[in-house]
């Protein structure tokens, strides 16, 4: 079984592309308190190594995990990420 | 002793040596605080007003801007025109002389054909998901990124300042563009 997280928020970005699920993600996570997970839904198959890339390069953001599951045929990317302070 | 030295000049080189590594240390410590301190820098000149090239320059700086980037783009002739509030929600895209249309430029001449493939792209943009010209403008100021319109364009076009969207810098010249791309890490013409 994966891993659950305590999620503190989830934001939705199905049926948005890029550039929306990082910015979104951006604004979403600012918002947060350290320590808070945030759970990123996508269906932007691009979003995957933009969010990666995005969160290495931004300090106070941590990617804790990617996932890929499938919603009623919908291919639906799981994006965790922890706001680091 | 024949290596005997003065005992006041060794201990004189000693201090002077000590004090001459703190300086360094110190300026050490400077220069990596400047290497650190920064955001990345990006500027980006924008010279199209088609459909298909206003979005290269809003995507770049909004999700440079989700970098936490310092941004700025200069909108010059053709790219006025993506700033310009009424203008911005008539952009049009050209069938002729864009070979990745796959329409023969004699077919593309034709009268009408350039509304045709403007409502064909606009169509595709709104199916996929992809964020009109207006909404990523918006979400480009909202984040932070400077937005800026050529004074000299603006005056050619004879465009007010109140015509373009809120939040957008008028008022500018080239001289303050280069200023910008001089120290931008980044510096993108589209």
């Amino acid at each position: 079984m994966s891993t659950q997280y305590d999620v503190t928020e989830t934001l939705d970005v199905k049926g948005l592309s890029c550039p929306m699920p990082v910015v979104k993600t951006k604004q979403t996570i600012d918002d947060l308190q350290p320590g808070d997970v945030l759970e990123v839904l996508a269906t932007d198959r691009g979003s995957l190594s933009d969010i990666e890339g995005w969160a290495e390069s931004t300090d106070g953001v941590e990617l804790l995990d990617q996932r890929e599951t499938e919603d009623g045929g919908e291919r639906v990317y799981e994006h965790y990420l922890r706001h680091a302070g | 002793m024949s290596t005997e030295t003065p005992a006041g000049t060794a201990e004189g080189d000693v201090a002077a040596l000590q004090a001459e590594l703190e300086e360094l240390r110190e300026e050490v410590a400077t220069l990596k605080d400047d290497a650190d301190d920064g955001a990345k820098k990006m500027t980006i000149i924008a010279t199209k007003g088609s459909l298909d090239m206003a979005y290269p320059p809003l995507i770049l700086a909004s999700t440079a801007a989700a970098f936490d980037w310092d941004v700025t783009v200069f909108h010059t002739f053709w790219g006025l025109d993506i700033l310009h509030e009424e203008q911005s929600k008539n952009l049009k895209l050209s069938a002729v002389g864009n070979p990745s249309m796959g329409v023969p430029n004699l077919v593309a001449a034709v009268p009408g054909m350039d509304t045709v493939a403007t409502k064909m792209m606009a169509r595709r943009i709104e199916d996929n998901g992809t964020a009109s010209i207006e909404e990523l403008i918006d979400l480009a100021l909202d984040q932070g990124a400077e937005l800026q319109a050529c004074q000299m364009t603006a005056d050619l076009m004879d465009y007010e300042d109140d015509e373009f969207y809120e939040g957008v810098t008028t008022g500018v010249g080239a001289a303050a563009a280069l200023a910008d791309m001089g120290d931008a890490d980044i510096q993108l013409l589209v």
